[in-house]
């Protein structure tokens, strides 16, 4: 059985999910909600790579890189608002992060 | 054969890897659970053909974000044990959710197909041939996406600026340069117009007193002059 296209969007589609349950089940824990969302990044790219093998296309790769580049982008900032929140507050609980009323 | 071997095994240890990430009671083996995760995603990857993209993934996944997550939880001190409290409460929303999700996307999957025309609307073809991965996407990076590649570029210094402005603090009690308060205070040096050619000597300049020199030590040599001590 040879690998194909719908083997890739299955294991991003769990990938998906994973990275969604994840950011349900960890409320209280913000890096690990960060961690969810690079894991949904992954399944993007992955889909992206997916495709762009299927079509013969470089382009889905292309877009995978900047994808690539937003997430790391995505993953500093967090990670430098979760330092400072800690610095302020001393505990990183998304529950107290209310003062926005949001 | 081998390759779908490889690409159950790799599927497999991905998918299980993200589980563990999700479900760990401990940051720091999610983690580490993440860098497998990120490393088989740079094998599928690899499989797929795209070989300079599984590269890029390992170098700044694993070497870059994974390691900067290590570092925040690790600097952190945050008590573990409380943030583990509403984990089984919300364990059952966020399933239904999640299996809600997986069904849309298993009925996306099954009824999907290409377009016959697919293959006309290339952006950029796979050149083929001899032409490896890595060089065939720095032909079209640098030429058709270049402004794309520069705005990347904007994003990631944008975003190493927003780190740093966030992070940095200002600590009391540390010196730091003020060059404007430098510039603006008066009155212990002053600025004086001398005529050319003329010495320092002649002009009077003032100058600063050095302290003395030390003088030579003197040795006490009275009563046996000559010969030796």
């Amino acid at each position: 059985m040879a690998v194909g296209l719908s083997h890739y969007l299955a294991v991003s589609a769990i990938l998906l999910v994973l990275g969604l349950v994840g950011i349900f089940l960890n409320r209280k824990n913000v890096i690990v909600i960060l961690m969810s969302v690079e894991l949904i990044l992954l399944a993007v790219n992955l889909n992206l790579v997916a495709f762009s093998a299927h079509l013969n296309d470089l382009a889905g790769q292309v877009f995978a890189m900047f994808v690539l580049t937003v997430a790391a982008a995505e993953a500093s900032i967090g990670l430098a608002i979760i330092v400072i929140y800690f610095r302020n507050r001393g505990s990183i609980e998304v529950e107290d992060i209310s003062t926005l009323r949001g | 054969m081998i390759t779908a071997a490889a690409f159950y095994l790799f599927a497999f240890v991905l998918i299980a890897a993200a589980t563990m990430v999700v479900t760990s009671r401990n940051p720091v083996h999610s983690v580490l659970f993440l860098i497998l995760a990120f490393f088989n995603a740079a094998a599928l990857m690899l499989i797929a053909g795209a070989e300079f993209l599984a590269m890029i993934l390992v170098i700044v996944y694993v070497g870059a974000v994974a390691v900067l997550f290590l570092f925040v939880v690790m600097m952190l001190d945050i008590d573990f044990a409380r943030l583990r409290e509403g984990f089984q409460r919300y364990l059952p929303i966020g399933g239904i959710v999640g299996l809600i999700l997986l069904l849309e996307l298993a009925l996306v999957i099954g009824t999907w197909t290409t377009a016959t025309e697919a293959s006309d609307l290339r952006l950029a073809p796979n050149p083929g041939g001899g032409v490896s991965n890595t060089k065939a996407l720095g032909q079209i990076l640098y030429t058709d996406y270049v402004y794309l590649f520069q705005i990347a570029g904007l994003v990631l210094l944008v975003a190493m600026i927003g780190a740093i402005v966030l992070t940095h603090r200002r600590r009391p009690g540390t010196k730091r340069q003020d060059v404007a308060a430098q510039i603006a205070r008066s009155g212990s040096v002053n600025l004086e117009q001398v005529p050319t050619g003329a010495g320092i000597g002649e002009l009077g300049i003032r100058r600063p007193t050095l302290p003395e020199a030390p003088k030579p030590k003197q040795v006490e040599h009275a009563d046996h002059r000559g010969g030796h001590h």
